[in-house]
């Protein structure tokens, strides 16, 4: 049985197309994914991301904890700043990418993937250790997004300046009069924010910002949207670019794996991947023949198969093929000609690095 | 939604329009609606001819891979290549424009097994339904 955030009915009224993800039944597009892709890229979107989840870690030693079971250093972080990590296994392999936001001195939030809500939970909690608590809030917390290069001009109308926070900064704040923990953090390369509250708020935020959006062309944006503005970043989507068999190293999350900072979970087997190299590395393909990459696709050099595709799409803003892939490190795949099998046949793709376009903010 | 009634259809949500022995085939309003932005279609060479129920192309979606089948047996006669380069066409006018192939077909005691305009309509309510 899927669960429903509380925009359920909103959605069905939207004409939203809804479709189960991670065990909810969420929106995957209202008036077709390449008209909200560019409303984001060109304007705003807002986005119902409920399905995130929220755990609460709090006690005296709640940052020791999370400085034990995640990969990047959570003493960097100071009151009201947050960073993206990863909860690995002791193999190395990722439990779940997650952003931890520190909310004070022994309090910590962390945002985890809806699929991997239970599992996260059922992790960390076999992990506890001295002063410290673990409450998920999923069931009652709602998030939404607002992203897009319109994104401060609405806030801005509800009396919020985006810029009085930095990328990865979030404050307490009431956004025509709901409260919630506003992020500056995104998932579409966009500039935005992300809004955490009560489930019961959710409904009202929606509406507020819909109404401050309206002069600034805002849109409700589902999930088909959500994966073609993340993949063009080449943001890495759990289950496909990072898994329980996939570590860091070979995803390119070097930069969120500090092996100084002490010992964590995984820092061993990881320590020893380095030293040996990874066994594969996430790439970029950029399709030079008409045709779509899938998640699953075999990546060819001549007749030998270097990698897999991890996701695939059509790339809204390239007009054109994309997928990411792991492919052996040793491949040299650069230089020579590559080709995705794309059921049965062989279309030439170029390899790129990530991501696809670049940042505006 | 549309779905004329001087068409006949398949279970597979294609349509088809016979005149004489050429049938023309597409996909259905339905079909398009809930593909969504069709961003890719694959189409068969000419003159190649296609047994009833075999694949003839792909249509692409952001989000998925759907075959085509073709629902009459016949020698594709032409294939309608501006599709090609905007398969968004298929999305704004799946009865006109968003035509795929014409077939010169082989067999027309087939085309009594397609459905009509009332019957499709009513396997979408089950489809719908369920």
């Amino acid at each position: 049985m899927s669960q429903k955030t509380p925009l359920y009915d909103w959605h069905r009224q939207h004409g939203a197309k809804l479709v189960e993800f991670g065990g909810w039944q969420m929106p995957v597009s209202y008036e077709g994914v390449l008209a909200e892709h560019q409303a984001v890229r060109e304007r705003c979107g807002l986005f119902d991301i409920s399905h995130m989840g929220e755990f609460y870690v709090e006690g005296p030693d709640a940052e020791n904890f999370l400085q034990k079971l995640t990969t990047n250093d959570v003493s960097r972080l100071k009151d009201g700043e947050a960073q993206y990590s990863l909860l690995l296994y002791d193999r190395g392999t990722a439990v779940d990418d997650i952003i931890v936001y520190r909310l004070g001195s022994e309090r910590f939030m962390l945002c985890v993937n809806a699929a991997n809500i239970d599992k996260d939970r059922e992790w960390l909690k076999g992990h506890l250790s001295g002063r410290v608590t673990l409450d998920d809030r999923s069931p009652e917390m709602g998030m939404i997004a607002l992203q897009g290069p319109k994104s401060a001009e609405v806030l801005a109308r509800l009396g919020f300046k985006l810029d009085s926070l930095k990328r990865f900064q979030c404050v307490e704040a009431a956004l025509g009069g709901v409260k919630g923990l506003v992020a500056r953090t995104g998932y579409t390369g966009e500039e935005g924010c992300e809004v955490f509250l009560s489930g019961k708020d959710l409904l009202s935020l929606w509406e507020v910002f819909l109404k401050a959006g309206d002069n600034s062309g805002i849109r409700p944006i589902g999930l088909g949207a959500r994966d073609t503005l993340r993949l063009e970043m080449g943001y890495p989507l759990y289950g496909h670019e990072l898994s329980d068999e996939i570590n860091p190293l070979e995803a390119g999350l070097s930069w969120v794996v500090k092996l100084e900072k002490g010992d964590f979970i995984g820092r061993e087997a990881l320590v020893k991947i380095k030293e040996q190299g990874p066994m594969r590395r996430l790439v970029g393909l950029v399709m030079e023949e008409p045709g779509i990459p899938r998640e699953g696709f075999a990546v060819m050099r001549g007749a030998e198969t270097i990698g897999k595709t991890c996701s695939g799409t059509f790339s809204p803003t390239l007009q054109v093929g994309i997928a990411t892939a792991l492919v052996s490190p040793s491949s040299g795949a650069e230089s020579g000609e590559n080709f995705i099998d794309i059921r049965g046949k062989m279309k030439k793709a170029k390899i790129t690095k990530l991501p696809f376009i670049s940042q505006k903010k | 939604m549309n779905f004329p009634e001087d068409l006949k259809y398949t279970t597979e949500h294609e349509w088809v329009r016979i005149e004489g022995d050429v049938a023309t085939v597409g996909i259905t309003d339905y079909a398009q609606e809930k593909l969504g932005d069709i961003v890719f279609v694959e189409l068969p060479e000419e003159e190649e001819t296609i047994d009833k129920g075999d694949t003839f192309g792909v249509v692409e979606s952001t989000k998925s891979v759907s075959d085509l089948y073709v629902p009459l047996t016949g020698s594709v006669i032409e294939t309608n290549d501006p599709l090609l380069d905007s398969p968004e066409i298929i999305n704004e006018d799946p009865y006109g424009e968003g035509w795929m192939i014409r077939l010169k077909l082989k067999n027309l005691q087939e085309v009594k097994e397609l459905l009509d305009a009332k019957a499709y309509q009513k396997l979408i309510e089950e489809e719908e339904g369920a």
